[in-house]
């Protein structure tokens, strides 16, 4: 049975593993099939990163993103379909080694926010992406929401009951 | 969060440390299945998903039920609870996010592929 699994590879989907590694610390991995300096790239340049930060099949919408990528340089990141309503994202870059380490602030939360070290290891042409964050809490990595997905849901819920109001 | 306990919580976190657990959850939480089905589902001997489903089975994710000579799977009593839920709400973003991301590297190492080769002209 083996044999024939071999004999027939199908691509092999890259897997994301998440993983609540301490009371404190979130690790997400992923291998890409690219090397470092792309992957790197990938989420260093805005125009880049706005093509995949806010996946559509989460129901995400990303109004702006700017990023001063620079050790002390800020981002803002502005979600959400209404822009009286906008969801907000923000906080500084207080590592950044190209191709290799970044990591930032959250500080849209206050003191609850973590911090997010990503590392871009690179082997044969791919490389192994690993995030990193690490909360002040144990409680606030508990009520640590998916941000945006959950602020959609979220308003997919009221966009629910609204229809449902005015069907009847 | 609601209250938990330290035990429960525990075994909840180590049972979905695993991809291959996780799979089986997200399975079974479509529809019930034999051990034998999971294990042709996963590419596993039956040995291998017996000690699996045993480990879900603790976690009190996973109840079975032996009928003759077939044991059926499914979720429940805990079901997903809230430690496996927000595990899961965490994972689905990142994959989501990560799949929309091998689209921007692959078209990137295109378009590379595609300079180098005009410089070389």
């Amino acid at each position: 049975m083996d044999a024939v699994r071999e004999s027939k590879p199908t691509p092999v989907k890259n897997r994301t593993t998440v993983q609540r590694k301490s009371e404190r610390e979130l690790v997400v991995t992923r291998t890409f099939d690219a090397p470092a300096r792309i992957v790197f790239e990938a989420w260093t340049r805005p125009e880049l990163f706005k093509q995949w930060w806010a996946p559509r099949s989460m129901g995400m919408f990303l109004r702006s993103c700017e990023m001063d990528v620079r050790v002390g340089g800020r981002y803002r990141l502005v979600f959400g379909h209404d822009a009286s309503n906008p969801d907000e994202f923000f906080g500084r870059y207080i590592e950044v080694t190209p191709h290799s380490r970044l990591a930032w602030t959250n500080d849209e939360g206050g003191d609850a926010g973590p911090v997010t070290t990503l590392t871009f290891e690179e082997k044969a042409g791919k490389t192994l992406l690993v995030l990193h964050e690490l909360y002040p809490s144990k409680e606030a990595l508990d009520a640590a929401g998916t941000g945006a997905a959950d602020v959609m849901s979220e308003t997919f819920e009221q966009l629910d009951e609204l229809l449902a109001v005015t069907a009847n | 969060m609601v209250q938990y306990s330290q035990a429960r919580l525990d075994a909840s976190f180590a049972a979905l440390s695993d991809v291959t657990r996780r799979g089986v959850l997200e399975q079974l939480g479509r529809e019930e299945a034999s051990i034998t089905d999971l294990a042709g589902r996963f590419g596993m001997t039956l040995t291998g998903m017996k000690k699996h489903v045993g480990v879900l089975e603790q976690a009190g994710l996973v109840t079975t039920e032996k009928v003759g000579r077939v044991r059926t799977c499914r979720i429940g009593p805990h079901r997903l609870d809230e430690a496996a839920a927000w595990i899961e709400r965490h994972h689905q973003l990142w994959d989501a996010r990560f799949e929309e991301l091998d689209k921007v590297v692959k078209e990137m190492k295109r378009k590379e592929k595609a300079d180098g080769r005009s410089k070389r002209k």
